[in-house]
């Protein structure tokens, strides 16, 4: 395919870098412009040299050409606290903002679980929550789709090296967030979401715990192929995504464990906290720019 | 070892470490009888809340009987003297948490984490600072995992962010006294003067006194203890016994010995499910050096798969598992289990 959309990612630390190497092997979008703060930047260095647009003046310096430039999507993968005045600014620009911070101003997308859904309200600017919600809530999903959850509860484990600055300033904001996105993505009554930074060497790879406490008795095998429906599902744009043990039942308990394997783009593959984000948030991209392409999807000024 | 004219503050882990041996079951009444029996003592300090912290209600840590709040607020109410702290883990307590706890009424604040991650804790400590008066307390877990040089620069970050006392935490109970000595005093030699350093011991190697004694000798003013010992795997430092051996040392706490043996013997003896004690599994956490409220979990997993605790808790340590990773113990036990043929 020739016609491509053309994307902008903000924020070239290790998230936005991991997701160009991403992007630039889809077949449905086009990073064009890579957005930074800091002129000294190794991130925009790389998309530079790898014939990006580059600007270390923030969203202000992409601006006056991103229209020009044909940019119709952007991701931003800075933080929580900048995010809103940015996608403003590239929503007034018409371009749909995939947001990759713990903001949540928009709507939450877990693509194997509402990605269509998503889509579908045209919203210009979705969330993709949290890492660990990306690793969980498709399985909170699987549970709640059988039958009703009152409680689910994620346990992320995630390696020190692949905890960045940004979610150690603000680990509120995941526990929050990701509880959330179980109970209005995972279908769970209610959420309770807990992260756990381990530093040993070598770096463990991701870990997931998923619990739910079902309103009546689990059906357990209705339960079990949904789950491995659904771990097919996301394994589609997370090959290493596995399923360690469970489901376990245990009276209303059912616990599914998990494993996060990155694909190693940029990002080392114990990363696949880091890895799952990018994943996602890619393949949200690549499913407006089909609606866009096909002419059914026109983003507006918002 | 000389340690007369010394002062220490006492700081009793029955209502917090307690719950842990309790799977969280202890009673709000209960809590409120033992809290006021410890403000008749002189004990100037206690901790309550779900053994994990504030937030710790769930299914990875276990239910408790109450909630935090509801602790809180029936113990906060009966001090005369005795002031309350909670504890908060980032990850899994936020700051509304903490908001709701000093709404409570406690006074202190102590936001834990493992030893290498004290940024995660800046959040937290800075809101702490916001309240006037609030005795603000960074946390070090499993402070045996790293060196006291790095262990030091990790207490810094926590003075940083504003905690006027920082602590040198042993959750595996695997320090021995020398251990201690080289944190505590890098730590005095290298932290304000005006930061008060604490040591929470846990006594999987039978070394909860030998251990809090080093820490007072090498500059620490604040001890955690608990009343016959009710804290995870084999206890926290018993802290009858710590009064007792103070009171010969001439160390001041400013606690009824008599008063404190007997809480320990009347109150929290006789509400023990089992004997916390040093044993096979609980030794084996400080040998291991694994988070001792792993406990319970690896002998119900053990149970349930046809497994020895020791061999799960052995496995835990060599994989350097560090405190809120109880969702591991049954994922390892599974794999153990089919390892074995177990299942």
């Amino acid at each position: 395919m020739t016609n491509k959309v053309k994307v902008a990612i903000i924020g070239p630390g290790n998230i936005g870098t991991d997701l160009l190497m991403k992007a630039m092997r889809s077949e449905f979008v086009e990073p064009v412009w890579m957005v930074g703060v800091d002129a000294d930047s190794p991130g925009l260095a790389r998309a530079q040299e790898l014939g990006l647009k580059t600007t270390s003046e923030g969203v202000d310096g992409m601006l006056p050409t991103m229209k020009d430039d044909g940019v119709k999507i952007c991701f931003d993968a800075t933080s929580a606290y900048v995010h809103a005045e940015n996608s403003r600014k590239v929503n007034e620009q018409g371009a749909v903002m995939i947001d990759l911070t713990p903001a949540a101003i928009g709507p939450f997308c877990v693509p194997p679980v509402n990605l269509t859904e998503a889509v579908n309200s045209r919203a210009m600017n979705v969330n993709m929550v949290t890492c660990g919600g990306q690793a969980t809530i498709p399985m909170v999903a699987a549970v709640s789709r059988v039958q009703g959850v009152s409680y689910g509860e994620i346990v992320a484990t995630v390696s020190s090296k692949s905890a960045g600055p940004g979610t150690r300033k603000n680990i509120d904001e995941f526990t929050r967030t990701t509880a959330s996105g179980i109970e209005k993505v995972g279908g769970a009554q209610s959420g309770k979401a807990i992260i756990v930074i381990n530093p040993a060497e070598p770096p463990l790879i991701m870990r997931d715990t998923v619990h739910c406490l079902t309103v009546d008795e689990p059906n357990q095998e209705a339960i079990t192929k949904s789950v491995h429906e659904m771990l097919a599902e996301v394994q589609k744009y997370v090959p290493g995504y596995t399923l360690k043990n469970g489901p376990v039942f245990d009276g209303k308990r059912v616990s599914i464990y998990l494993e996060v394997e990155g694909l190693g783009d940029f990002l080392p593959k114990y990363a696949g906290n880091l890895d799952i984000m990018t994943a996602a948030g890619l393949r949200t991209a690549e499913m407006y720019a089909e609606e866009i392409l096909s002419g059914s999807f026109v983003p507006n000024a918002a | 070892m000389d340690l007369s004219g010394k002062k220490i503050t006492l700081h009793d882990m029955c209502l917090r470490d307690g719950m842990h041996p309790k799977r969280h079951q202890i009673s709000v009444e209960e809590m409120v009888t033992i809290a006021k029996a410890m403000d008749e003592a002189g004990i100037p300090l206690i901790e309550v809340t779900h053994g994990d912290g504030l937030g710790g209600a769930s299914v990875n840590y276990g239910f408790p009987a109450a909630s935090d709040e509801e602790y809180l607020t029936a113990v906060c109410k009966e001090m005369k003297n005795t002031k309350v702290s909670a504890l908060l883990l980032p990850g899994i307590g936020t700051v509304d948490h903490l908001k709701m706890a000093v709404d409570c009424g406690i006074s202190t604040i102590r936001v834990a984490t493992h030893c290498t991650e004290a940024d995660v804790s800046e959040q937290h400590l800075t809101m702490a600072t916001q309240y006037p008066g609030l005795d603000t307390v960074g946390f070090l877990m499993m402070a045996h995992m790293i060196g006291p040089e790095e262990l030091v620069q990790q207490l810094k970050l926590m003075e940083d962010f504003g905690a006027n006392c920082v602590y040198i935490t042993d959750s595996a109970g695997y320090m021995l006294p020398d251990h201690v000595t080289e944190r505590v005093a890098l730590a005095r030699a290298e932290l304000k003067p005006e930061t008060e350093l604490g040591f929470h011991g846990h006594h999987n190697m039978a070394m909860g006194i030998a251990n809090s004694l080093a820490a007072v000798e090498a500059g620490a003013t604040r001890i955690d203890g608990s009343l016959a010992g009710l804290g995870a795997g084999a206890g926290n430092t018993p802290l009858e016994v710590f009064i007792a051996v103070c009171d010969r040392m001439g160390v001041e706490t400013g606690v009824d010995l008599f008063k404190a043996m007997d809480i320990a013997e009347d109150l929290i003896v006789p509400m023990m499910d089992h004997m916390v004690r040093v044993d096979r599994d609980s030794l084996t956490l400080g040998w291991a050096g694994v988070y001792s409220s792993f406990l319970l979990f690896a002998k119900r997993s053990a149970e349930k798969y046809g497994l020895s605790s020791r061999d799960i808790l052995v496995e835990l340590g060599r994989r350097r598992t560090v405190g809120g990773q109880e969702d591991m113990i049954e994922d390892l036990a599974l794999d153990m289990a089919r390892e074995k043929g177990t299942i």
